[in-house]
């Protein structure tokens, strides 16, 4: 069996996940990647989406992240993200009335809405809505 | 000699004082705790940001983003001013405030216009009184908690403003917590961004940076999409800093606000015991003088 790699997701606020992993799979900004021990030394930053992570018995985790950024060195990846949170924590009802304000602000057609913004915060719901969905 | 009603009255209300100040230390202290918590778990991003931020600053060169060019004229000055939205602080905010202005004395530009970003209402209040521009105001974030979202959207709006031209330098004025007793105000340049200094002394770290990584996009492209980050970094570092020391600087106020009230309450206790005594003695001075009055 291939040697095991370090995953380390933190947030601003706290470390969400620090633990060894078979393989990493992130949601790069060109393309989703994985990363398996002995990786060469590697920078990137990520999609909204889903990181998903082998643990060391073999069981496919999941990780919600947004506005990030990964590095992978061959002992060890490390994700830097705004905001993550583990499958689990993710909560929906939020994320629900997340989606819907930023609906409705897309709608409105209002000039002085932030588009951009509310793109972005409405694309943030729908995959923590998606991701919470696969459980 | 004030009479024993008055100063009884004034013990009370020196007692229900001193009971407010002990409340608000307490409070303090524990707030203190959850503010120390989060600076905690917020240095490993910090440190790990800007680990990979150096190491691609060096790659990247020097002009490698707008944000990274000094503007030739040097006008429109902005500055980002944290402190609190509560008084009862000690010199807390008087300190902060009086940062900007030096700050603003001490750098004179000829025409310069200055505007203001608040945290907290007192900074707010100061920049009323002085009649300076208020771009924006932030109530309810420091001494609070709050989300790195806060950071990042001040932020944002200061990036923009830095790259239309609103703004030819940016700055921030937050306090320092260097320890419990000792919280230093602190003026920061945050636009255009200072040339990223290597810190020499991590040796271990860079050895291991010596590998080249992959950069997907380029490593200009990354840096471009890092160094508004960074500043989003710095902002949150600063409000995190500020609220931690407003919480030390409250704690600090309070307890010295409670040992006066002990003094005072000495001290007008003695004064009542003086005066009880007093009319004691008088009131035995006129049954004296009365029992002496009938013998006669």
């Amino acid at each position: 069996m291939a040697e095991n790699i370090r995953l380390e997701v933190v947030t601003p606020e706290k470390s969400v996940v620090s633990e060894g992993t078979q393989i990493v799979m992130a949601p790069g900004s060109l393309g989703e990647f994985g990363v398996l021990s002995g990786h060469t030394p590697f920078l990137t930053t990520l999609k909204t989406g889903a990181l998903k992570y082998k643990d060391e018995s073999g069981r496919e985790r999941f990780v919600f992240v947004s506005s990030g950024f990964a590095e992978a060195l061959p002992d060890r990846v490390t994700v830097l993200a705004e905001s993550a949170e583990r499958r689990k924590d993710i909560d929906v009802q939020r994320a629900k009335s997340a989606a819907e304000r930023a609906e409705v602000r897309l709608q409105s057609g209002d000039r002085d809405i932030d588009f951009l913004r509310a793109k972005v915060a409405l694309l943030r719901a729908i995959s923590r809505i998606q991701l919470a969905g696969t459980r | 000699m004030p009479s024993l009603k008055d100063v009884q009255l004034k013990i009370q209300g020196v007692k229900k004082t001193k009971q407010i100040t002990k409340a608000m230390n307490m409070v303090a202290t524990s707030r203190l705790r959850g503010a120390q918590g989060a600076m905690d778990g917020f240095r490993p991003y910090a440190e790990k940001f800007s680990e990979v931020l150096g190491s691609l600053a060096e790659k990247a060169g020097e002009e490698a983003s707008p944000l990274l060019i000094p503007k030739e004229e040097v006008k429109k000055i902005h500055m980002v001013l944290c402190t609190s939205d509560r008084g009862l602080c000690g010199g807390f905010n008087i300190n902060l405030t009086d940062g900007a202005k030096n700050h603003i004395k001490n750098n004179p530009i000829e025409g310069a216009e200055y505007s203001f970003t608040c945290f907290g209402k007192k900074g707010r209040g100061w920049c009323l009184k002085e009649q300076h521009a208020i771009a924006d105001a932030h109530l309810g974030v420091v001494g609070s908690k709050f989300g790195f979202s806060v950071a990042s959207t001040a932020g944002k709006k200061l990036v923009d403003g830095f790259l239309d031209g609103q703004y030819d330098e940016v700055y921030i004025i937050y306090s320092e917590f260097v320890s419990m007793a000792k919280q230093l105000p602190v003026v920061q340049k945050l636009l255009p961004i200072p040339p990223i200094e290597k810190d020499e002394s991590d040796e271990g770290f860079s050895e291991e940076y010596q590998a080249e990584h992959i950069c997907e996009p380029s490593p200009e492209a990354l840096l471009g999409d890092l160094l508004p980050r960074n500043l989003y970094v710095q902002i949150y570092r600063a409000l995190l800093e500020t609220s931690t020391s407003e919480h030390a600087a409250r704690m600090t106020a309070m307890d010295n606000a409670t040992k006066a009230c002990n003094d005072m309450i000495d001290n007008l206790t003695l004064a009542y015991n003086k005066a009880r005594q007093a009319a004691i003695t008088a009131d035995l001075m006129d049954i004296v003088g009365g029992a002496e009055a009938l013998k006669g």
